[in-house]
């Protein structure tokens, strides 16, 4: 039996993306004509009981954050969309926009019904200019149709979507960075509190959802909170895109019902990424991003869920599974990883700037055969534990992730294993 | 050779945008695709600046924090090699090294004929199709050309720069 199952996806690479009337044919906009007979209230609640978590990363409640902005009453309110996919082995939602862009328009024009926002924001890597221009025809095509602009669908509605670009700055991920960068000025990082509901993009009370996060409103407004829980797993209802990179026979992005596939179906099955592809061995795979957690062997059965995951100490995290063959050593690919933290760290906060690169050092070293001393293994762990502590946003919290768990499933090829067992996972109490 | 960017030219490109502030990295993007050698000059800088009303300090800010830009002149194309981690275990040193042979020249640098610019960079969300390079916004699987291929390929950028 099909192990997939496709709601977001639906449809992708069978329609003409900038066709209104195709889209139409897959059932597209039957949630935005819903969701004008729904009280903006009774949205919320279909997203909240779909449980829905952001499919960018952060894995907050969609629901949630939802329900915190529509309790906020200045006005107006913006809607933006995070599409800065910038996380290495991660291009799902790239999928959307290119092939499906119709359905994160209407994702998003429902959540400016229901916060009664007149401005949405699609933010675009820079790297994915063609892809902006697809969104923009996109756009055309939906005004033309009375779908997008004033008075939508003859209602007293009215919302217009922009697209801004980035330029190559991975940080601009993060959501208050996005912000700043959509303002038009450098992407750093803003302190919070406040939240960005009540203090987002100009200072006023903005929705920040990834791409495929608003893409599955649509799904969840026409089937219902309810069912869209049943398709997934208790703890997070629904579907979630899957990235399949490095040594599988099959790559690329599949949509799957969380709960019902394990990671070995993910990377193993036919209908997925077919096995390892050549002559090696399966040896670890790295989920959710540069920023998450390591699965060795031992972990393949653990199936995928956010829940199940964090039990074993990994995430969905962007919904990315990097996978590495025997050929590979792990020193080699945590020093790829902890060389992607130095060229991407902002700059803004010394325990990233300065952390990532003492982390780095040390892998160099580690790689040129030479052994930790024990006050030295001290010292780095006083270090990602700082890090994971006292950097301002995610990026240099998490920067340690990977090492952390490649610590646990790799302690023999790391050298010393009797050092680096107290450097296990749970040694870093995180905030 | 190139297209020598005009006043007139970096003007149109910002009422494109409804001048807006807003769409400042947009602007410069454009500015310096526009530009032909892949950088942004500092008189253009200061134009965009006075248009838009904003300081030219603000604009300098944004071209030195963005990867994407830069302020010196480089080549016609841009030829990025991702060196992320998807694709630095799928051959990314490998293509690089293909890259830098048939180009005669290094990471960093600039073809003779001012065309090419060769890069490494971060991901750049392709990763079904690792190891990817890029000219401009086109992306390339490594697996889908061989050494003939390869040459084949800059050859007909080579071509279409001079038709032009």
């Amino acid at each position: 039996m099909a192990k997939t199952l496709k709601l977001v996806s639906l449809g992708a690479g069978e329609i003409d993306p900038i066709s209104v009337s195709e889209y139409r044919g897959i059932g597209g906009y039957r949630a935005l004509e819903k969701a004008f007979s729904m009280r903006p209230k009774e949205i919320i609640g279909e997203v909240l009981e779909a449980k829905l978590l952001g499919r960018g990363g952060a894995a907050y409640p969609a629901g949630k954050k939802w329900a915190q902005l529509y309790d906020i009453h200045e006005t107006p309110k913006y809607i933006v969309c995070n599409a800065d996919e910038g996380e290495p082995g991660t291009f799902k939602d790239r999928l959307i926009m290119e092939k499906l862009p119709l359905r994160l328009i209407e994702g998003m024009t429902i959540a400016g019904l229901v916060f009664g926002s007149e401005h949405g924001y699609i933010y675009v890597r820079g790297e994915y200019r063609k892809i902006q221009k697809v969104l923009l025809r996109a756009i055309e095509a939906a005004k033309k149709e009375n779908l997008l602009g004033k008075g939508i669908m003859g209602s007293s509605f009215s919302f217009d979507i922009e697209i801004v670009s980035g330029a190559g700055a991975y940080v601009c991920g993060e959501n208050s960075a996005l912000l700043n960068s959509t303002e038009g000025r450098v992407g750093r990082p803003r302190i919070k509190p406040p939240h960005l509901a009540e203090v987002g993009l100009f200072l006023m009370p903005t929705l920040v959802n990834n791409v495929e996060s608003l893409a599955s409103i649509p799904s969840i407004v026409v089937m219902g909170g309810k069912e869209y829980l049943s398709l997934g797993h208790p703890d997070s209802g629904g579907t979630k895109l899957v990235c399949l990179s490095g040594r599988v026979t099959s790559p690329g992005v599949y949509e799957v019902p969380l709960g019902k596939v394990s990671l070995r179906d993910l990377i193993f099955d036919e209908e997925f990424g077919g096995g390892i592809q050549g002559e090696g061995e399966f040896k670890f795979v790295h989920l959710g991003g540069q920023s998450g957690a390591i699965a060795s062997k031992a972990l393949l059965d653990t199936v995928y869920s956010y829940s199940d995951l964090r039990k074993v100490g990994l995430t969905v995290g962007s919904g990315a599974l990097v996978v590495m063959d025997s050929g590979v050593s792990i020193l080699e690919y945590l020093k790829k990883v902890s060389e992607f933290f130095v060229h991407e760290s902002c700059g803004k906060c010394v325990p990233c700037r300065q952390g990532n690169r003492v982390l780095l050092k040390f892998l160099a070293r580690l790689s040129r055969g030479s052994l930790a001393s024990e006050g030295e293994l001290l010292n780095l762990k006083r270090l990602i534990s700082a890090m994971s502590r006292a950097s301002f946003c995610g990026l240099g919290q998490t920067s340690a992730t990977a090492l952390k768990s490649a610590w646990k499933a790799f302690p023999a090829e790391l050298e010393r294993p009797a050092a680096f067992d107290k450097l296990q996972v749970g040694a870093f109490p995180l905030p | 050779m190139k297209p020598e960017l005009t006043e007139e030219k970096v003007i149109a490109i910002m009422d494109g945008y409804g001048r807006s502030s807003q769409q400042l990295i947009a602007i410069l993007l454009d500015i310096q695709e526009a530009s032909g050698q892949n950088y942004i000059d500092e008189t253009w800088a200061a134009l965009a600046a006075q248009v838009l009303g904003v300081p030219l300090a603000k604009i300098y800010e944004i071209i030195t924090f963005y990867s994407m830009f830069s302020t010196s002149p480089r080549g016609r194309h841009i030829v990025e090699v991702c060196r992320s981690a998807p694709c630095e275990f799928k051959g990314a040193a490998l293509l690089l090294g293909n890259l830098e042979e048939l180009l005669g020249i290094k990471v960093g640098e600039t073809s003779q004929d001012g065309l090419f610019t060769l890069k490494t960079g971060e991901c750049c969300g392709a990763c079904d199709k690792s190891s990817i390079f890029k000219i401009d916004e086109d992306e390339y699987g490594a697996a889908d050309f061989d050494q003939k291929s390869l040459a084949g390929l800059f050859n007909s950028k080579r071509q279409e720069s001079e038709a032009l």
